[in-house]
Formats: structure tokens, sequence, C-alpha cells
């Protein structure tokens, strides 16, 4: 099965959006790039809300091209916004039943998924901010999507009620297996949700693949502007060590976390941040970091006036460290020279 | 009051109330497309549509005469449909005064309508509702309170209209004299007592008609 197809341009008052792309079948697709960089007028544009030049299909069916207009309320894609969008006269039911009724979907098992029972009789305006977009949720479930469009809708929630949606969003990509298309500006959020990262970057794609190749890829660095660029290691919890240290195996070899990341056997997607990254070429004797890796370097590219970007390959998985411009001269670091990676911390993206 | 002098009242109200219930119905696409239209024609549009408010109602009538009168394409169909004129008639005044009272109408519709915003309406879109099932289950609903306001504005400034009534209908009893022109000529007669009895009368209900709007505008605000 295809998933959306995208081959689009729109121009609007001095902003171009230019994206080609053929997004997976299902998954969590992030669209990442920094504010103005075209993310929310991509959603719009599969929404069916605005109208683009070029071509937009899902699951080989057109929805958009010079001819031919599906209009939003027959593509059967779900919209949850960073605002929840609720209907004002509606309560928390009405607004269930709005989107149950012109799908046929059933509310009972959706309720009882997202634990909306004790909200069911609110009034929506006295809902909190994780309550509403909890409701948001299940209302777009309810409209039996093919396709689920998600535009920031962590980014007006605090940290606890972040924790609580989630999980939530996890589940819906794990279990339903539905196709999300994910826009997001948060290193963190994408790091941790995202199979597939479409990386927009001023109204132009930067990079598109899986999550792990665009973090690693250079020309990603654009759509990252003044967030943290990092890299995310796919990698399997092996156990623990004697002193309490959790061992996880990559093709690149054996990281240690001091964290407890879960049991044995477990997948994990651990991120790196450049900066945690530096570059040794013996392997460094008598160093605190616990985590000294075998690496080829692949690429450097510059990363401001006095700092670049340079890719290491960790058998096999690409890693980014931040280094200064001096430091790649002092050690000539060139594509194809042998060195050690020093990964000063590693965070859980992922199980 | 004799009972003769209900009779203009009666014939206000059923003006009023039929006028108010057309405007509800031509005022809703007209607010709708004011609200959100992109097109250059909106300022034009929006301009014709406040005429009435700026205009001298005698200015209007005017017009309106002209119009409506047997002579021209309206007035010679609505002659030859009906046998009667539209000018001097009930059915003429009833045109008059959604001319004259669209503005009240409109713009409380379209305020409401742009308050409401694209936002829900996308979101009822979301849900697979069509672009009228979406006007209708959330747009209306949501612009209630323009609604209220639409219809009491609407039906209290067709209540006291007299210059475009007086042009337009002349003062026909049962036909086209309103409680204001029915004032008016108590006045010219010197009838003061039952002038006063009619103003009295408009007064209170005007005001009950507007604290009842005040009134529910303050609970819905509340929530």
């Amino acid at each position: 099965m295809t998933g959306l197809d995208l081959d689009i341009r729109h121009d609007r008052a001095g902003f171009a959006l230019s994206v080609r792309a053929d997004l997976p079948a299902s998954g969590l697709t992030a669209v990442f790039g920094p504010s103005g960089a075209g993310k929310s007028t991509l959603l719009r544009l599969v929404a069916g809300f605005e109208r683009a030049e070029g071509r937009i299909a899902f699951g080989g069916e057109v929805w958009s091209d010079a001819g031919h207009f599906v209009p939003p309320h027959r593509r059967r894609v779900a919209s949850v916004f960073q605002e929840p969008r609720l209907f004002a006269h509606l309560d928390v039911r009405g607004n269930l039943a709005y989107a149950a009724r012109r799908s046929g979907a059933e509310i009972a098992p959706v309720v009882r998924d997202l634990g909306l029972e004790p909200l069911l009789a609110r009034r929506t305006a006295g809902l909190s901010g994780g309550e509403a977009q909890r409701v948001a949720l299940a209302r777009a479930l309810l409209t039996r999507p093919r396709l689920i469009l998600m535009d920031e809708p962590l980014a007006a929630l605090d940290q606890t009620r972040r924790a609580e949606i989630l999980p939530v969003v996890e589940d819906l990509r794990d279990r339903l297996g539905l196709p999300i298309l994910y826009v997001s500006h948060s290193v963190g959020e994408v790091a941790r949700l995202a199979t597939h990262v479409l990386a927009l970057a001023e109204g132009r794609l930067a990079s598109f693949g899986p999550a792990e190749e665009v973090f690693a890829d250079s020309a990603a660095a654009a759509a990252f502007g003044g967030e943290e660029p990092g890299s995310l290691i796919a990698a399997r919890i092996i156990g623990m060590t004697g002193d309490g240290l959790c061992r996880l195996g990559f093709p690149g070899g054996e990281i240690l976390s001091p964290e407890p990341l879960g049991p044995p056997g477990t997948d994990v997607r651990v991120f790196v941040r450049a900066r945690d990254v530096m570059i040794a070429l013996p392997r460094p004797e008598a160093l605190s970091a616990l985590n000294v890796l075998p690496a080829i370097v692949r690429g450097v590219v510059a990363a401001g006036p006095a700092a670049c970007d340079v890719t290491l390959d960790l058998g096999g998985s690409m890693v980014r460290s931040r280094v200064t411009l001096r430091s790649v001269r002092a050690l000539d670091l060139v594509p194809g020279r042998a060195c050690h990676a020093i990964l000063k911390s590693v965070a859980l993206a992922r199980e | 009051m004799s009972l003769a002098d209900l009779t203009p009242f009666w014939l206000t109200l059923r003006l009023a109330g039929l006028v108010t219930a057309i405007l509800m119905l031509v005022a809703t696409p007209l607010a709708w497309w004011l609200a959100h239209s992109r097109s250059r024609l909106r300022p034009l549009v929006e301009a014709v549509t406040a005429l009435p408010l700026v205009l001298p109602p005698t200015v209007l009538g005017f017009y309106l005469l002209v119009a409506l009168n047997p002579s021209t394409p309206l007035g010679g169909l609505w002659m030859a449909a009906t046998g009667t004129s539209l000018t001097f008639s009930f059915a003429g005044l009833v045109v008059a005064s959604l001319i004259y009272s669209l503005p009240f109408a409109v713009q409380p519709l379209q305020a409401a309508f742009a308050e409401v915003g694209r936002k829900p309406i996308e979101a009822a879109a979301s849900c697979g509702a069509s672009p009228l099932d979406a006007f209708l289950s959330v747009g209306i609903p949501l612009a209630r309170r323009g609604y209220l306001a639409a219809a009491v504005l609407s039906f209290a400034h067709t209540l006291g209209e007299f210059g475009v009534v007086l042009m337009v209908g002349g003062n026909i009893p049962g036909q086209t004299k309103t409680i204001a022109i029915a004032i008016y000529e108590r006045v010219e007669v010197l009838d003061y007592p039952a002038a006063h009895g009619m103003s009295a009368l408009l007064v209170a209900l005007s005001f009950v008609a507007l604290y009842l709007l005040f009134r529910t505008n303050r609970r819905e605000a509340r929530g």
C-alpha cells in the first residue's frame, strides 16, 4: 500500500512552499523545521483547507491535482491542532458524537481507551488543556481516519500534560498502525515519536527519510535552526552490568547508560546531542566518559563561523558531532579518517 | 385605547415579524459571504448593504416608491402576478422594510460569523461534515448570539420606521398604517392621549425586547 504522495508547490504572500516526497503508509512522519518553514501550511494542504499546485495523492487516490480536488470532508483525514478546537456549543459527548455520527464509528471503545468516561457530560469550556486535547484526539479517531494530521498538539501543554498525551500518540502510531503526519519544532518530540522525518527549511525539503538517517543528514541542519542537533541510534538492551549500568548493543558496539532503560531484548532508540559527542584520534585513556567507540569520519559541514558538524560512522549508525573548526583542522578530520567517538551522555528517545 | 387603535399595532407587529423572519434567511448567506470572502467586491457589497444606515429614510423611501411602482419591471411583475400595486400596499411595505432594516440583520451576523472564524468550520470538515452541514451544525449554533442580536435589532428597527413607510405605503388603515404613522396622525389632530398610549406601548415593547437581548447575552457570556 502506498502512503501520501506529495509533489506540491504553493505560493502565498511572499512565501513559497515546495515539497516532493512519498510518505510511508504507516508510522509517524514528523514534519520538522523552525517556525516559518511551512510545516503548518503543508498540513493545511494535505487536509484540503487550502489548495496547492501540483499533486497530492493518498493510497493511490488523487486528492488534488490540476483538474481535480477532493474537499476536506471527503478525504477522511483527521486533524488535531495545537488548540483542541472542540465545538463550544456541544459538551464532550456531543463533540465525540459529532464525529461518530458522520463516520459510523463506535464511541465506547475510544472513550474507554482514552479514559474519557468521567468527562463525557462536561462542557468543553471547563476542560483543562490536557483533557481537551485528549477529547480532540478521541474525536479525531472517531472520524475513522485513513490519515491523522497533528499540528504541534503538545505545544500548548505543560510538561506534565505532555507526558500524558505522548503515550496516547505512540499508541495511535503502534497499535492502530495509522499513518500520522506530525508537525513539530521540538527535537525531543521528533526523536521520541518519529519513524520518518520530513525536514523543512524556508519552504523547501531539506531532508526526508527514516528518522535516524535524517538526524544524521547534514543537509537537515537548516531544519534544526536554533534547535540543538543530535543523532538517533537504534539499539537493543542487552542487560545490566554489575555496577548498575544498562548495556545497549548496536552494530557500532556497546553503549552504557546510567539509566535503567528496560528489560533485556527491548528495542530502544537513544538520542545523542551533537555537542555531547567528542572526537579523539587514538583511543583516549583514563577518561571519565564511559562510551568510547571506534568511528570513521564520513563528512564535515560548517555549522556557523567557528563550528563544524562532523558525521561519524559508528558501524553503520551515523552520529553527528559538533566541534570547532580549529579542532577539525588540528585533527585533520576529513572523510575516511578513522577516529574515536566519545559519547558524553545519551538519552532514551523511545522504546 | 379603543379596539380601533390596536389595528396599527397588530399591523406593525405582523410587518416586523415577517420582515425579521425573511431577513434572517436573506442576511445569513450574505453575512457569511461578507465574513469570509477575500473578494475585491466585498467592500462594494458592504457599502451597498450599509447604505440604509446613513440615507435619510425619505431618500430611501422615494427611490423605493419609484422602483416599486407598477410601471417598473418589478412593480409590473407584481401587478401582473397579484393584480395589486406594490406601492401603497402591505407587500410593498415588507419589501421596503427588508431593504431598510437589512444592515441591522447583516452587521451583527457578519460580526458573529467573523468571530466564529474558520477554525471550527475546519474542525467540522475534519469530522466529515460537508460545508453546508458544517455551517448548519457548527456555524449557526456558534453564531447564535449574533442571530439573537440581528433578530431583535431588525424587529425593533422595523417597528419604529416612519419615513420609508410614509413614502412607500402612505397611510391606509389596516394596510399600511403602522403604529409610527398612527402616532404621527394622532399628533397632527392634537389627539395627545391616543398618541401617548401608542407611544408608551412602543417604548415598553422596545425596552422589553432590548432587556431580554442583553440579559440573554449576559447569561451566554457567563456560560
